[in-house]
C-alpha cells in the first residue's frame, strides 16, 4: 500500500487502545486522571499495547472451575458470564464449552454469572466480542473439564488415562468398554487437578458436534411462556417501586420542588431528591426527583402530581435545527487531519471532474423494548442488585463506589436484557435504585424507566454532518478522496471539553476505508456535545457507512457505471492493510497483524450478496437494486437490498441480501438472526428513526413520535449468506456490523427505482415529494 | 377498593383503584410478571394480553372496565404446549424476547378466530406489535407454521 500515514498528527491523537467502555471510567477514578489514559506517551503505548481479550479490563478466565459443574445426577452447568440481550450468548458459550466438553446437549443447563470478572474475565458485552474472545478461552475450559472427567475414570478403573476416553457424556474405557457417566464421575472429577493448558487436548474443528451447527435457544421455552426474567421483572418482599423525574436538559438540575400533591397519591410513600451529576455524567445517574410507591403505576401517578422547577443550565438552547448547520458550518472549513495519504488538493486540482455531497444522521436513541430497570436491596452490609446491564462489573464498582461500600459487599445479578443495543452498558439506572434503597433503609427498591423517560434521558447515538469531495479522472474513477467527519463525540461523556472524534470513532469506517485512491485526506474538525453521547449498536459506523456507500454510488452514477463493478474497482484489488498504514491506531482492539483489513474478504461479500441477489436482474418500473459493503468489528459484510417506490412515494422493501464473513461461526442460526434484526434495525435508521432537541429537551416521547421498524415495513424476506470460516483463523464480530451497510444499500436502491438521491436520513417523507 | 378478577382460570381479589391499568394489576400486584411493559400507551404491543379471548393492550385499560376473564402469556397453554409456542420454540423467533409474549398473545388471538392467515392478515394483526430486535420475518413464519399445525391437529 501507498497510504502514509502523517504520524506527528497521530502523535497528538487520543489514544484508547482497545477501547472498553469502562477504561475510561477507570481514568477518570484516579481522580482527574484522564489525561493519563487518554493521552499516554507513544513510548507507554507501545510497550502496554495487548489485543483481543488480553486487552481488556481483567482479560479472560479459562478455569473450568468457574465456568462448568456436573450433578450427581448428570446435569451439566454451564456458566455464561456475558449478557444476553438477543444475540444468543446464552446458548453459544454453553455449545463451546459442552462441545469440548463431550457433553449431551440435553442435559446441558445454562446459569448467569454475576458480575465477577476475577473469577470469569471481563464480562463488557460490548463491541461484537464475546464469541470472538472467548471461543478459545470457552474450548479450553471444555477440553480441562472433559480432561479431569477421563482422569477420575481412570483412577476409577485403576487404568492409564490414555486407555479412556470421554465420549456424550460419559467415559469410556476403551480395551474393556466399561462406562461411567459424567454424573458418576462429577464428585471425583471436581477433585482432580486441573490440567495446565498445555497439556490440554483441543479438539479438531471436524469433530465439533455442536459448534457450527444451529442450535435452539436455551431460553427459546421460558421466552415463549413468560418464564424469563428480565430487570423489569424482580419481585422482592416489601419492595418499593420507584420512578424518577429527571432533569430534561442535560446538565441541569432541580431548582426546588413540591412533593405535597404527590405524596397525596394512593400508595406514594416517599419523594426523594437524587444528586445531580454532570456534564460529563459518565455513567452516573443525571438526578432528579424519585417517587417511591407500592407499585408502578402509583409512582407515576405520583411522579405526574410533582411540582418541579428545573435549572436548566447551559445547554437549555440546545435546537436540532440549529445545530445541523453548526456542522454543516464545520464540515465545509478544513478540520484536524487525521489521515492524510499522498496529496488531496493537488491531486483534485488536477482531476478530470471533481463531486462533492454531504450526509446528515441525526441521534438515535436505542428505545430497548425494555427500558433500563434495576432493583437493589441493601442488608446487613451487603448490598444485591438485580438488573439487566451490558457492563456487571462496572455496575458493581460503580454501585459500590457511590454506596462508599466495597465492591467485595455488592452481588450484581445479571437478568435478561429485553434489549441492549449500548444502552444498558451505563448502568445509571443501577445507580439510581442503589441510591434511593440507601435513602430507605436498604429496602428494596426497583427503579422503572417509563418510555419517555428511556427517550429524554438517554445516552444517544451521536449527530453528525459528513462532507465528501473527490476527484476523478477522465473515466470517473476517484484519484483523490476527502472526508470531513463532524460529530460530537462519545468521549464528551467522560470530559465535557472533548470535541474531536476518538481514534475508535475515526475507526469505524472513515480512518480505515481500504479503498484504492492514491490521495486520501481525512478530517476531523471539532463539534461540542450537548446532550449524553454514547454507544448505539454499531455506533459511528452508522453515519461513516452511509455517507462513504452512498458517495462511493453517487460516483458510479457520475461515471455512468453499475454501482456493483464500481465499488468494487474503487476496493481495489485483494489484498490486506495494515490499518497502521491507514492511520487506524484501534482496530477494534485487535492486533494488525492477525486482523489487517483484508480487501479480498470485502471484496467476496460484494460479490456473494450481488450473486445471491441476482444483481442485474430486470425489474419493474419503480424498483431498484442498492448495494453497500462495510467493514466493522472485523467483520466483513455486504447487503444488496430491493426496494419499491409507488407513484406515492410510498417505500416497500421486498427483499434483502446480506452476505457476511465473520470467519467461523459458534451457532451460524444466532449469525443469520442477527444479520436479520440488524437489517430491520438499519432500515429503521434510514426510513424513521430521529431524536431531535428544542430548547435543549427530547422532543419525541414514545413510539407515536419516535417510530420504530413495525411489520409491515420491514422487509419482507431477509437471506442471510454466510461465508464459510476457518476455525484456526481469528473470528469477528456479529451482534453489530450488520447495521452500517443497510442504510445506504437502501437509499442507493431508492437512487435506482427513482433516481432520486437521499442525503438526509431518516427519509421520511422525502420520497413523497 | 377491591375489584374481582379472573386471570389464567384463578380468581383474585385486589385492593386498587378501579382506574390502576391492568398491566400493572398483573405485574404488581398478582405477580404475574410475563406481560411486559413497552410504552403505556397501547403502542407497542408488549403488554398484549387477553380479555374474553380479545387481544387487549393491558397498559391502558382499567382494571375496572375489564369484564370476563384474562388470560396472559403463563395461562395460553397448562404446559407450554400450544401451537404457536411450540412454533415460537422450533423457529427460534426470539432475540432479547420481551416483546415476544405480546406478540404470541396477539397472534393467538389472530389464529382464533383466522385458522389460516395469509401475509395481509399476519401484517394487519401484527402491525401493533413492535419487535426492536428485528424478528418480524420469523414471527410471520412462526405464525404460519403454528396455523398449520393447528389445522393438521383438528383434521
Amino acid at each position: 500500500m501507498n497510504a502514509q500515514v502523517d504520524r506527528t498528527t497521530h502523535r497528538n491523537d487520543v489514544v484508547v487502545t482497545n477501547v472498553s467502555r469502562r477504561r475510561f471510567l477507570q481514568g477518570l477514578s484516579l481522580g482527574g486522571l484522564v489525561l493519563a489514559v487518554g493521552y499516554p506517551s507513544a513510548a507507554t503505548a507501545q510497550e502496554q499495547k495487548k489485543y483481543g481479550a488480553d486487552g481488556m479490563p481483567n482479560g479472560w478466565v479459562d478455569n473450568p472451575l468457574a465456568f462448568v459443574s456436573i450433578a450427581e445426577n448428570g446435569t451439566v452447568t454451564i456458566v455464561c458470564h456475558r449478557s444476553e440481550m438477543g444475540q444468543g450468548v446464552r446458548t453459544g458459550m454453553p455449545m463451546i464449552v459442552a462441545d469440548e466438553l463431550e457433553a449431551d446437549w440435553k442435559r446441558v443447563r445454562v446459569a448467569q454469572a454475576t458480575g465477577d470478572e476475577k473469577k470469569f474475565g471481563n464480562q463488557d458485552t460490548d463491541g461484537s466480542r464475546s464469541t470472538r474472545h472467548f471461543f478459545e478461552p470457552m474450548r479450553r475450559c471444555g477440553a480441562a473439564a472433559r480432561t479431569m472427567l477421563e482422569a477420575a475414570a481412570a483412577e476409577r478403573w485403576k487404568v492409564p488415562v490414555s486407555e479412556v476416553e470421554a465420549k456424550n457424556h460419559e467415559v469410556v474405557h476403551r480395551p474393556t468398554g466399561r462406562r461411567l457417566g459424567y454424573g458418576a464421575l462429577a464428585k471425583a472429577a471436581a477433585s482432580q487437578p486441573v490440567p495446565t493448558r498445555e497439556t490440554l487436548r483441543l479438539k479438531d474443528p471436524k469433530q465439533f458436534r455442536y459448534i457450527g451447527k444451529a442450535q435452539t435457544l436455551l431460553d427459546g421455552r421460558d421466552i415463549a411462556t413468560g418464564k424469563a426474567q428480565y430487570g423489569i421483572d424482580t419481585r422482592l418482599p416489601g419492595m418499593l417501586y420507584a420512578v424518577v423525574a429527571r432533569p430534561p436538559v442535560y446538565g441541569g438540575k432541580v431548582a426546588s420542588f413540591d412533593p405535597a400533591e404527590a405524596l397525596k397519591v394512593p400508595g406514594v410513600e416517599r419523594v426523594l431528591a437524587i444528586e445531580p451529576s454532570g456534564p460529563p455524567a459518565q455513567f452516573n445517574p443525571v438526578g432528579g426527583v424519585a417517587v417511591l410507591a407500592t407499585n408502578t403505576w402509583a409512582a407515576i401517578e405520583g411522579r405526574k402530581a410533582l411540582k418541579i422547577t428545573w435549572d436548566d443550565g447551559p445547554n437549555a438552547g440546545y435546537d436540532s435545527v440549529a445545530y445541523k448547520a453548526t456542522l454543516e458550518e464545520a464540515a465545509r472549513k478544513p478540520g484536524k487531519a487525521v489521515r492524510n495519504d499522498g496529496d488531496f488538493t493537488a491531486a483534485a486540482g488536477g482531476a478530470a471532474r471533481r463531486h462533492e455531497a454531504e450526509y446528515y444522521v441525526p441521534h438515535l436513541a436505542h428505545a430497548t423494548m425494555e427500558a433500563p430497570a434495576a432493583t437493589v436491596r441493601i442488608a446487613n452490609g451487603k448490598c444485591d442488585v438485580w438488573a439487566c446491564v451490558q457492563s456487571p462489573q462496572a455496575t458493581r464498582d460503580l454501585v459500590a463506589k457511590r454506596l462508599g461500600m466495597s465492591a467485595d459487599d455488592v452481588t450484581v445479578n445479571v437478568t435478561l436484557l429485553g434489549g441492549g443495543f449500548g444502552r444498558k452498558s451505563k448502568p445509571d439506572y443501577a445507580i439510581e435504585a442503589a441510591v434511593l434503597s440507601k435513602a430507605v433503609d436498604g429496602k428494596a427498591v426497583k427503579v422503572t424507566w417509563t418510555r419517555d423517560d428511556d427517550l429524554h434521558n438517554s445516552y444517544y447515538h451521536t449527530v453528525s454532518v459528513e462532507h465528501l469531495e473527490a476527484g476523478v479522472d477522465a473515466q470517473g474513477k476517484p484519484v483523490a478522496w476527502l472526508h470531513r467527519s463532524v460529530a460530537p463525540t462519545i468521549m464528551s461523556t467522560f470530559n465535557a471539553e472533548a470535541k474531536n472524534e476518538a481514534p475508535f470513532e475515526l475507526g469505524m469506517g472513515v480512518i480505515n476505508v481500504p479503498f484504492a485512491i492514491p490521495n486520501v485526506r481525512i478530517e476531523n474538525p471539532e463539534a461540542a456535545a450537548h446532550t449524553r453521547i454514547g454507544w448505539f449498536r454499531s455506533v459511528s459506523n452508522i453515519p461513516h457507512a452511509f455517507a462513504v456507500q452512498s458517495f462511493v454510488a453517487e460516483l458510479a452514477a457520475a461515471a455512468g457505471r453499475d454501482p456493483k463493478d464500481f465499488l468494487l474497482e474503487v476496493i481495489g484489488p485483494a489484498r490486506q492493510v495494515s490499518p497502521e498504514t491507514l492511520g487506524d491506531t484501534w482496530n477494534h482492539g485487535e492486533s494488525p497483524e492477525r486482523y489487517p483489513v483484508d480487501t479480498g474478504r470485502l471484496r467476496r461479500v460484494v460479490e456473494v450478496a450481488a450473486r445471491e441477489a441476482g444483481w442485474g436482474r430486470k425489474l419493474p418500473k419503480g424498483r431498484g437494486l442498492g448495494i453497500a459493503a462495510h467493514y466493522s468489528f472485523v467483520s466483513y459484510i455486504a447487503t444488496v437490498v430491493e426496494v419499491a417506490v409507488d407513484d406515492k412515494g410510498t417505500l416497500t422493501i421486498p427483499r434483502v441480501d446480506m452476505a457476511v464473513d465473520c470467519g467461523a461461526t459458534v451457532n451460524p442460526d444466532r449469525v443469520r438472526s442477527q444479520m436479520e434484526g440488524a437489517c430491520v434495525m438499519g432500515v429503521g435508521i434510514a426510513t424513521l428513526g430521529e431524536i431531535s432537541f428544542k430548547d435543549g429537551r427530547v422532543q419525541q416521547g414514545n413510539f407515536n413520535d419516535y417510530a420504530v421498524t413495525r411489520m409491515a415495513e420491514a422487509p419482507r424476506i431477509i437471506r442471510v449468506h454466510i461465508v464459510p470460516g476457518d476455525y484456526s483463523k481469528p473470528m469477528g464480530g456479529v451482534g453489530e456490523p450488520g447495521v452500517p451497510p443497510i442504510p445506504p444499500a437502501l437509499c442507493n436502491a431508492i437512487f435506482a427505482a427513482t433516481g432520486k438521491r437521499i442525503r438526509r436520513l431518516p427519509i421520511r417523507d422525502q420520497l413523497n415529494a | 377498593m377491591a375489584v374481582s378478577l379472573s386471570v389464567n382460570g384463578k380468581s383474585y381479589s385486589v385492593d386498587v383503584p378501579p382506574q390502576m391499568p391492568l398491566l400493572w394489576v398483573l405485574r404488581d400486584v398478582v405477580g404475574l410478571t410475563g406481560t411486559k411493559f413497552g410504552c403505556g400507551m397501547a403502542l407497542c404491543g408488549a403488554c398484549t394480553v387477553h380479555v374474553n379471548g380479545v387481544a387487549q393492550r393491558s397498559c391502558v385499560m382499567p382494571v375496572g372496565s375489564v369484564k370476563g376473564p384474562v388470560t396472559t402469556i403463563e395461562g395460553l397453554s397448562a404446559s407450554g404446549d400450544h401451537p404457536l409456542q411450540k412454533a415460537w420454540i422450533a423457529t427460534n423467533v426470539p432475540q432479547c424476547g420481551y416483546c415476544q409474549a405480546g406478540q404470541i398473545m396477539q397472534a393467538a388471538a389472530l389464529l382464533a378466530r383466522n385458522s389460516n392467515p395469509s401475509d395481509a392478515d399476519i401484517d394487519a394483526a401484527m402491525g401493533g406489535n413492535i419487535c426492536r430486535c428485528g424478528t418480524y420475518t420469523r414471527i410471520r413464519t412462526a405464525v404460519k407454521q403454528a396455523a398449520a399445525a393447528k389445522q393438521g391437529g383438528t383434521r
